[in-house]
């Protein structure tokens, strides 16, 4: 009787420790681009592990729902993404098929980060022929500093919700990133108020968020309609009419094709900018900061 | 989270004394007030933490403005990006429509195409017909039902008018962990390339296999399971069963399923820039005077028919491409697939005369596999290759000398072959313009040169390209 006893407690034990194992485990955090990963990273800590889904160096519009992606979404706990039909050609896919009810629109699991910002550009007229516009505003929010300050702030309450046993953590490291951020803010500013006014000509329409908060001036895209890459026929038409001094600098992001962008940069005699966009386009930029300290860098040493 | 501290403590409590825990009626009686002490201790530990909570919660101002000071930070609440609109139409659900059309030029008449050596089923076999034509045009409906199911509809719409539900279906996800399982009539998961709808291919046809052994696309009436293992490297299973009642099967008005499958695949990344995905695929069904039209050794027109299982297995790859992953400037698919089918059970010979009906038994395979590369933004070019193998028919009519191997010309021995190339421009993501050449010899003894031009394109909601 007695060590049939002693074999059941340990037995019942052993369930309910062996049950019990995820909650000491790690939040699993599915982040679909490099910026969201990082922020991952900075408010969570060493209490999530953190996929990064796709790199610097890839179109978001355009990264392929491979099975790799599947087969981590699938152990999410948490997916964040920038969402306004970003990601709409291959995150659906990766929701509908990894069998995860915890990363569907909707749940706690899944953060649509643009949807907790101001967008810029929501168009009024929603129409194919204005080319790949996206309904609910331009979606390329991360380069406005105040916005990654409020996704992280939604990130941390998600997974405090998540993840309720460190709290605590999760708190002390927000308030953390938070102060620092708003002084790197801060520094920014100040930094790059010589760049206020600088009339600039980015590729694609993905820089908005950027030349607003610097008080640039977008004179135009190099692309004839966002998604339409540039004809020869439209590149000789920018020539034109940039070669009048109606622009100071031409730029691109990490991840287009520098092709286009340097071409007419020689035939109109402007600079050309490399700009990041997201953690890890450039050299300069490992981490939150160092985007916007590249970046702000980089814009600086074009101007005159 | 507190529960398992709970049950830890429990655990120790219950085998550290375990020694002496049938001696004491007096020590028991304190563990059991030990544990009460400890249950009442982690309630007012969680309590207190959810008030704090709370407090949180509500003296933090809900406007995302109020987070400039970083001593309480306030999380913004959330404004949805989609359109605020209070009306009746707030809930419709995502609606696309796929139009195209195309433009051949076919060597041979295309209303005797066959696939020599294989009984003919379905209705999507051949080059479809010369000079202008609408292709399918392809409704698509989709939304939420409910917090437990989804819905997708696919309604085709032939050049002849004729309409017919490709895909219609709800589907649950992640009630079970891992698990997708969708309900109603889908394109089944047999292979890589079934699944796919015909306005996402790389070529204008359907291969040789898929037409030779599924008449065009599988589809299943009933019931499919997919289970994802909780690894980082794709590991799928699945397995799939329903009516069976769609060509190599047939209605055999009978209770139960006529049809079961199961499948693995498994996928993942060889660095930046490669993903594959290889699966096998294995599909038992059976089939009941499963009719077809032939002629006999004079000429005369017969149907015959095939009763008996049909079962199939399969092997497919796809593998991708692109610098450093990113696909806009170039890329390469490559993707393969090999298929195996054995017939048996019995053949009968002219239904509506003679009659006259003995063992059948077939072994067939089939394969192909295509290349497609984009060499600069929105053009590729394409190749694909494919043979099929029929075997030599096992006929005991033929055997026994009732009847001839010329009653039967369709199932003579052939080896079909195909070589097709295509070049593609896709202006935007939505729209697309192809020419294609093939050199078809599926028929007996016969070449066919193929051109094709085609147009895809599609309005409304963006779709997602699945890999």
């Amino acid at each position: 009787m007695n060590s049939l006893n002693r074999w059941l407690s340990i037995a019942v034990t052993a369930a309910l420790l062996l049950a019990c194992t995820p909650s000491f485990a790690k939040v699993n955090v599915f982040a679909c681009l490099p910026e969201w990963a990082a922020l991952a990273s900075e408010v969570g800590g060493d209490k999530v592990t953190v996929y990064q889904a796709s790199n610097a160096l890839q179109d978001p519009h355009r990264i392929e729902a491979r099975p790799s992606l599947v087969a981590r979404m699938r152990s999410a706990d948490l997916a964040i993404c920038t969402g306004a039909e970003l990601e709409i050609g291959w995150l659906p896919v990766l929701q509908q098929t990894a069998g995860n009810q915890k990363v569907q629109p909707g749940q706690p699991g899944y953060i649509a980060a643009a949807d907790f910002v101001d967008r810029l550009e929501v168009p009024t007229r929603l129409d194919r022929a204005e080319g790949d516009i996206h309904p609910a505003g331009n979606p390329h929010i991360q380069l406005d500093p105040h916005n990654v300050a409020k996704v992280g702030l939604v990130l941390t309450q998600r997974l405090e919700q998540i993840d309720a046993a460190n709290v605590p953590y999760y708190q002390a490291r927000s308030k953390d990133f938070q102060a620092r951020w708003n002084q790197a803010i801060a520094r920014w500013e100040k930094d790059a108020a010589p760049l206020r006014g600088m009339r600039i000509v980015p590729y694609h329409k993905d820089t908005v968020y950027l030349i607003k908060w610097l008080g640039l001036v977008e004179v135009m895209n190099v692309e004839p309609k966002p998604g339409i890459p540039p004809s020869a026929g439209h590149l000789s038409d920018l020539v034109a009419r940039l070669k009048g001094g109606a622009a100071d600098v031409i730029s691109r992001s990490a991840y287009q094709d520098p092709k286009a962008v340097i071409s007419l940069g020689e035939k109109t005699n402007l600079p050309v900018v490399e700009l990041p966009y997201t953690v890890g386009g450039t050299p300069g930029a490992k981490d939150l900061f160092g985007l916007f300290d590249d970046s702000i860098a980089r814009l600086k040493a074009v101007k005159k | 989270m507190y529960k398992c501290g709970m049950a830890a403590t429990i655990g120790v409590i219950l085998i550290v004394p375990v020694a002496s825990m049938a001696a004491d009626e007096t020590e028991v009686q304190t563990i059991r007030d030990e544990i009460k002490d400890l249950k009442e201790g982690y309630e007012t530990r969680m309590q207190q933490l959810e008030q704090r909570l709370q407090q949180k919660e509500q003296s933090s101002s809900p406007s995302p403005a109020a987070s400039a000071t970083p001593g309480t930070p306030s999380p913004p609440s959330g404004t949805p990006s989609a359109s605020g609109s209070a009306s009746a139409n707030a809930f419709n659900p995502a609606i696309s429509l796929i139009l195209g059309g195309q433009f051949s030029n076919l060597q041979r008449d295309p209303s005797t195409y066959q696939i020599g050596g294989f009984i003919p089923g379905g209705d999507e076999i051949g080059p479809g017909s010369r000079s202008f034509s609408l292709a399918e045009s392809e409704l698509t409906v989709s939304a939420n039902i409910d917090p437990y199911f989804s819905g997708y509809f696919v309604m085709a719409v032939a050049s002849d008018n004729s309409t017919s539900v490709e895909e219609g279906y709800i589907q649950n996800t992640g009630a079970i962990a891992g698990t997708t399982i969708k309900f109603g009539r889908m394109l089944s998961g047999f292979g890589y390339l079934n699944e796919i709808h015909a306005h996402a291919w790389d070529f204008v046809d359907a291969p040789l296999v898929l037409q030779a052994f599924f008449g065009g696309q599988l589809q299943e009436d009933g019931i499919q399971v997919r289970w994802l293992a909780p690894t980082p490297v794709l590991v799928e299973l699945g397995v799939e069963t329903g009516k069976g009642s769609a060509f190599p099967g047939s209605d055999r008005n009978k209770n139960g399923v006529n049809s079961a499958m199961v499948f693995a695949h498994i996928g993942d990344d060889v660095g930046e820039s490669n993903s594959y995905r290889v699966g096998a695929s294995y599909r038992a069904t059976k089939a009941q005077d499963r009719t077809y039209d032939d002629v006999d050794a004079i000429g005369t027109p017969v149907t015959n028919a095939f009763t008996g299982d049909s079962n199939m297995w399969g092997l497919d790859l796809v593998w991708k491409w692109a610098p450093n992953g990113n696909t806009v400037e170039r890329n390469f698919k490559f993707q393969a697939e090999y298929m195996h089918r054995t017939e048996d059970g019995s053949l009968a010979f002219n239904t509506t005369g003679a009659s006259l009906s003995d063992g059948y038994r077939s072994s067939q395979s089939g394969w192909y596999m295509q290349g497609v590369y984009q060499f600069m933004p929105r053009w590729r070019a394409g190749l694909r290759y494919e043979e099929l193998n029929s075997g030599n028919a096992d006929i005991v009519l033929v055997n026994s000398g009732a009847l001839t191997a010329a009653d039967f010309p369709r199932l003579a021995q052939n080896d079909p072959k195909r070589s097709t190339a295509m070049i593609d421009f896709s202006p935007s993501e939505f729209s697309r313009f192809r020419l294609q050449f093939a050199r078809d010899q599926a028929r007996f003894n016969e070449t066919d040169n193929q051109v094709f031009l085609q147009y895809i394109m599609s309005l409304g909601t963006h779709g997602a390209h699945k890999f």
